[in-house]
């Protein structure tokens, strides 16, 4: 467990030491303080497209934070050879998987507590009530859904040689079940077999992250979700993360590591 | 000769800099076509922008929706009209909308029914003081394409209705200043002269323009909206009787009638105005001899 948490904390160092959060947290705080000074019509209590705007910009920093960060993780400690003493100390590839999985997954989550903590400001100080409920709920289904994410690219790292490739390809991924994932019970109904019968599976089997994107019951000062659904999106969020490991371990196990 | 230092060979660039741009400055403007007044996204997009003023007209709807709108794969079912976006509970436009946006149905598989409960699935509309949230989306969607007619009258409509007449009055006059031949946008403002400014003579030859308007489109062979020639011609047909020109009322309700979809209802009114103007006549004859 002490080398687990070891490898977790050098990982989480990198982030702040890195300045890809940095970049990302000022735009994202820029742009929605302009629009968010914007006057429309000499009207200041318009604030829901400045919620929606930043609400989109926090998504898009911090899936760019967890693929960015969890790509470059395996590759860089092969690259540099660092691997080799990494694993004489003596650590198992199974603690490397699981440390560096839990260094980006909680590099993200911190990220989001910034993100979060400067949305429910902006956005409190605009519309004078703070529903602080709403927002752990949101940031906590997104942090589960950043988890499934970073297990999957910690899976392509071992199976894609280029870090670049491996986020081309999980950005692609991600971004497609995050528009289409809700839908491709539709398209595969308007299917002729055995088409139907594919989309369907593939319907069913990938993870659906889109479930997690409550943003719209932020924006919108809706209900909250219910806990116990909230309780089996994250059952069902660690359940992926737990394929996505160990499919990672599979891989990686017997994977020659030098270049 | 002496060697000049870096700084020097420094001051001396940003010296020849600056007089260039000096110089330089007033040709530059003349090379670009490009008004002083063009707003940011002109410059950024150029005409390429009214490709994303769709998407935000759409949002404003999303907005007035709360959340609660068809996707891409929904769009048969979608509400195909803006008519909605002006309508109250109760009105005919609202009821044939509450149908169009039942688009959800039984959820098809255990995905889809867990999935129901982190989205909006309730049809509400936005009330009260929050309807003014829709009207960031439309102003920005007529930045970006200031040829889209509804959205000058829809954000003019809720301007309104949110007592910001002044505001509204200069939105819908930059839309007619882009699309001068708008009959829509005349008739919007005629209506805010009308029902909000309390002017009726401003109103009425606000929507006598309409009208010419609308007949030169028709007369061009654009096709114009019968609708909305109905419309124009039963405000001002009740404008022109409260005026006391009932002969030119009756003319106007004869035209509405042409493009009206239930005709015997303005029938009815022209039958009334007809047996007005008639007791008028014989009341004025004594007079006039």
């Amino acid at each position: 467990m002490n080398t687990v948490l070891a490898i977790t904390s050098v990982v989480i160092r990198e982030l702040y030491r890195r300045k890809d959060f940095y970049v990302l947290f000022v735009l994202t705080a820029v742009i929605t303080l302009v629009l968010g000074s914007v006057s429309f019509f000499h009207d200041t209590k318009m604030v829901r497209y400045g919620k929606d705007i930043a609400l989109l910009l926090m998504w898009i920093s911090a899936l760019v934070i967890a693929i960015a960060t969890t790509a470059r993780q395996i590759p860089a400690e092969r690259e540099n050879r660092t691997i080799f003493p990494l694993l004489a100390k003596p650590v198992t590839r199974w603690q490397v998987i699981l440390g560096k999985f839990a260094g980006c997954w909680l590099a993200c989550g911190l990220a989001l507590i910034v993100l979060y903590l400067f949305f429910g400001i902006v956005s409190g100080s605009r519309e004078h009530h703070w529903p602080l409920l709403n927002y752990c709920q949101a940031m906590w289904l997104q942090w589960v859904m950043l988890g499934m994410v970073v297990a999957f690219v910690l899976l392509g790292s071992v199976v894609f040689t280029a870090p670049s490739s491996n986020a081309t390809i999980s950005f692609i991924v991600v971004l497609g079940i995050l528009f289409l994932g809700r839908y491709l019970n539709q398209v595969a109904l308007q299917q002729a077999e055995p088409v139907k019968t594919l989309v369907y599976t593939l319907y069913f089997l990938i993870p659906h992250l889109e479930w997690y994107d409550v943003r719209d019951l932020i924006i919108y000062d809706q209900h909250l979700v219910g806990w116990v659904d909230c309780g089996l999106a994250t059952l069902y969020g660690f359940l992926y993360m737990g394929v996505f490991l160990l499919g990672a371990w599979l891989v990686f196990r017997r994977k020659p590591l030098n270049l | 000769m002496k060697r000049l230092g870096p700084y020097v060979i420094l001051v001396l660039l940003l010296a020849a800099c600056f007089s260039l741009a000096t110089v330089l400055q007033e040709r530059v403007s003349s090379w670009s076509k490009r008004g002083e007044s063009d707003n940011v996204l002109k410059v950024l997009f150029g005409d390429g922008r009214r490709l994303f003023a769709d998407q935000f007209f759409v949002q404003a709807d999303v907005a007035f929706h709360s959340g609660y709108y068809p996707s891409i794969f929904d769009q048969a079912r979608a509400p195909k009209d803006t008519g909605h976006l002006t309508a109250k509970e109760g009105e005919p436009a609202e009821e044939e909308h509450e149908k169009q946006m039942n688009f959800l149905g039984p959820p098809r598989d255990w995905i889809e029914r867990f999935g129901r409960h982190f989205v909006i699935t309730e049809h509400t509309h936005l009330q009260g003081s929050h309807e003014s949230e829709i009207l960031p989306w439309l102003k920005t969607a007529a930045e970006l394409d200031p040829q889209k007619i509804e959205t000058y009258t829809v954000a003019a409509y809720w301007l309104r209705d949110l007592g910001k007449v002044k505001e509204a009055e200069r939105f819908l006059r930059e839309g007619l200043l882009n699309n001068p031949d708008s009959y829509d946008i005349l008739f919007e403002l005629g209506q805010l002269y009308g029902e909000s400014s309390h002017d009726p003579a401003r109103a009425r030859r606000i929507w006598d323009l309409a009208l010419r308007r609308w007949s030169e489109q028709e007369a061009a062979g654009k096709k114009p909206d019968l609708l909305k020639l109905g419309q124009i011609a039963d405000f001002l047909a009740h404008l022109e009787e409260k005026e006391g020109n009932l002969a030119r009322a009756i003319e106007l309700l004869e035209l509405a009638k042409k493009a009206s979809p239930s005709p015997q209802a303005l029938q009815k009114q022209i039958d009334e105005l007809r047996q007005k103007l008639g007791a008028r006549a014989p009341a004025a004859a004594p007079g006039s001899r």
